[in-house]
């Protein structure tokens, strides 16, 4: 491609204490691109989205969207820049409905002011119209109409992913960052998600960087593929590519010179 | 049950969901500015002083129940803040400040005050928060007798009339008055709640008592929200500490003790945190539990002969009441009423577990 990618991560390493959750890892995700970072448990991926959202801050390296430098940032700028993302075990508000934390994901685009909002102004109830209106698409996308006023803590799991998906959208992201989309859920539902990640990345032009174990989903959606042990890269290229490398294969499933080992 | 059929956002946007709603809180309303004609006839105010006085009470409920219900913040400081705005209200109205522009004067800067002291300790969560504001209201006693050159300290300070346009209130020389201030503090910060809780504001503190985690990666400022959900809510304690002042007339340094601050926090425990209507309903409850045992006293002295004078039987009951609805209705009497409300609407579908909270999901912890 000739132009910049639009996320570059280069060389960036997180310790925790003596433990080196991501070690020298660099990776560029293109504009319009799926791409899917998968490893066994503890392998570094979710730190990976950590140090995006900023909750992290990686001891050497430098992270760079679309041109703007990630680590000069706040974690609550980085909606801003247009980077949204889901959590794997679901972070949702409990005690508020489908609809509010849709709304919460227009937090970035809201306008108005305290003072404007006690008063609940002409321009601050505009305001929130389009919210709603702009809520009201992303509702449409992900079929939710059925929960728009349910309350989340009333909710099956499988529809709290969908919800969380839908606030991940609600910000208007470039890029997404879905940590195990269809983690838990029945096949049905992983199919919905594999429609919807295909749609998102097609119809909507959205960027995504998915954190995923199913590797039927990561072939059926993914261009890229990034597989990580240990903190460290193992493969990069297509779904393909990285399942047959050997050193993936060694980190899932260990090497025949251990078997052997053993058996001595 | 009824089927609201939404034609337009605004039906999500506006006060009320639909026309029943609209008309019985507009009863509501006109029953309580038609109240003092009950007492007008009858000829005696001593209830209506005893309503005003949960009128007042409610104010600084509903400013804990933003801090604590909807932003997930415990304060058991709150009295503090009322005897900032109470202090602040009597010395701008000695320096011949108007009331009308005192009185919210007073408010906002028992909300700056509540702000600037907030600041540090809003890095802390939960019960640890919790203790912060309660060192606090431990320190107000003594700061208000080292600033005894303005406050009056142990000896009191009396508080002047209330005067709109050279009409002058007094809670004894024209309580009914004296009531509709009340009444209109009441609904001013009502409307300015409803106001918030449909607009970005309001969801975002949501959002933070929540999943401060998640209400971070959809670009939420934490200590900047905090901090607006500490003045608002410092700011509603304020007024609230203000009309206390006014109804009281005198305040010492003993007047807003901790025990004020405990009984705010039990109160919105009672009616339900997290609901507006519970910051009303604890509010009478905490008004109402005074007059019971007092009339239960007298009840039992007359009739029965018993008499029962044990000091601190009245926080013991309370204590007990609180306790019994933390174990057997966590979600306080509004959650009671609207399990009911439930039952009856879904009739004859409704399901025991309906409220409960499921816990079964994890938070992440990793996160933070």
């Amino acid at each position: 491609m000739s132009h910049a990618p639009l996320l570059e991560i280069k060389n960036a390493t997180q310790r925790f204490g003596g433990v080196v959750a991501v070690n020298d890892v660099s990776l560029h995700v293109n504009e319009g691109e799926v791409f899917a970072l998968v490893g066994p448990n503890g392998a570094g991926k979710s730190t990976v989205f950590n140090l995006l959202s900023r909750f992290h801050t990686p001891a050497e390296g430098s992270i760079t969207f679309d041109g703007n430098d990630v680590l000069k940032l706040s974690s609550d700028d980085v909606p801003s820049i247009g980077i949204a993302r889901t959590f794997q075990n679901i972070e949702l508000f409990e005690q508020a409905t489908v609809l509010q934390n849709l709304l919460v994901g227009r937090h970035r685009h809201r306008k108005s002011n305290i003072f404007s909002e006690l008063f609940f102004t002409p321009k601050a109830r505009n305001e929130e119209r389009q919210h709603r209106h702009a809520v009201e698409q992303v509702i449409d996308f992900l079929d939710l109409q059925a929960y728009r006023d349910k309350m989340i803590s009333g909710l099956p799991y499988g529809v709290r992913k969908v919800v969380e998906l839908g606030r991940a959208l609600a910000t208007e992201p470039k890029l997404l960052l879905l940590d195990e989309p269809a983690s838990g859920l029945s096949v049905e539902e992983t199919q919905d998600m594999a429609f919807w990640i295909e749609d998102m990345q097609k119809q909507m032009g959205i960027t995504i960087l998915m954190v995923e174990h199913d590797m039927g989903l990561v072939s059926a959606v993914s261009n890229r593929v990034l597989a990580l042990s240990d903190g460290k890269e193992l493969a990069t290229g297509t779904p393909a590519e990285v399942q047959s490398h050997p050193a993936v294969i060694e980190a899932y499933l260990g090497t025949s010179g251990i078997q052997k080992g053993g058996k001595k | 049950m009824r089927f609201v059929f939404k034609t337009s956002y605004d039906a999500d946007i506006r006060w009320f969901k639909h026309g029943a709603q609209l008309f019985w809180y507009a009863l509501l309303l006109a029953m309580m500015i038609a109240l003092p004609l009950v007492f007008i006839i009858s000829g005696n105010s001593y209830l209506l002083g005893e309503i005003t006085s949960v009128l007042i009470f409610s104010v600084a409920c509903l400013g804990l129940m933003l801090l604590t219900g909807q932003t997930g913040l415990a304060s058991l400081g709150h009295a503090a803040f009322m005897a900032m705005g109470c202090y602040a209200n009597i010395l701008l109205l000695n320096a011949g400040v108007p009331w009308l522009i005192a009185f919210p004067l007073a408010g906002l800067l028992a909300g700056l005050f509540g702000t600037i002291i907030a600041m540090p300790v809003l890095r802390l969560h939960g019960v640890y928060l919790a203790l912060a504001t309660l060192a606090m209201s431990i320190i107000t006693g003594d700061v208000i007798d080292l600033t005894e050159k303005w406050t009056g300290g142990v000896s009191g300070i009396s508080v002047p009339d209330i005067s709109i346009f050279g009409y002058t209130i007094n809670k004894y020389a024209n309580p009914y008055a004296f009531y509709y201030v009340a009444l209109a503090v009441v609904v001013i910060c009502t409307m300015f709640y409803r106001n918030l809780l449909r607009s970005p504001s309001g969801r975002s503190f949501a959002a933070i008592r929540d999943s401060e985690v998640s209400a971070q990666a959809m670009g939420i400022n934490l200590t900047r929200t905090k901090a607006t959900s500490f003045f608002l809510s410092c700011t509603m304690a304020g007024l609230a500490g203000a009309m206390f002042g006014h109804s009281a007339t005198y305040v010492t340094h003993e007047t807003f003790d901790i025990v004020m601050s405990i009984t705010l926090f039990l109160a919105i425990v009672v009616g339900g945190l997290g609901f507006m209507h519970g910051a009303f309903l604890g509010a009478i409850i905490s008004g109402l539990i005074p007059v019971l045992i007092a009339n239960g006293r007298t009840l039992l002295s007359t009739t029965f002969g018993i008499n029962i004078n044990i000091p601190g039987l009245e926080s013991a009951m309370f204590a007990c009441i609180v306790i019994a609805f933390i174990l057997f209705e966590p979600m306080g009497l509004y959650g009671r009423w609207l399990k009911i409300r439930t039952y009856f609407e879904l009739f004859p579908f409704y399901r025991k577990d309906m409220f409960r909270r499921q816990k079964s999901y994890l938070k992440t912890e990793r996160v933070q």
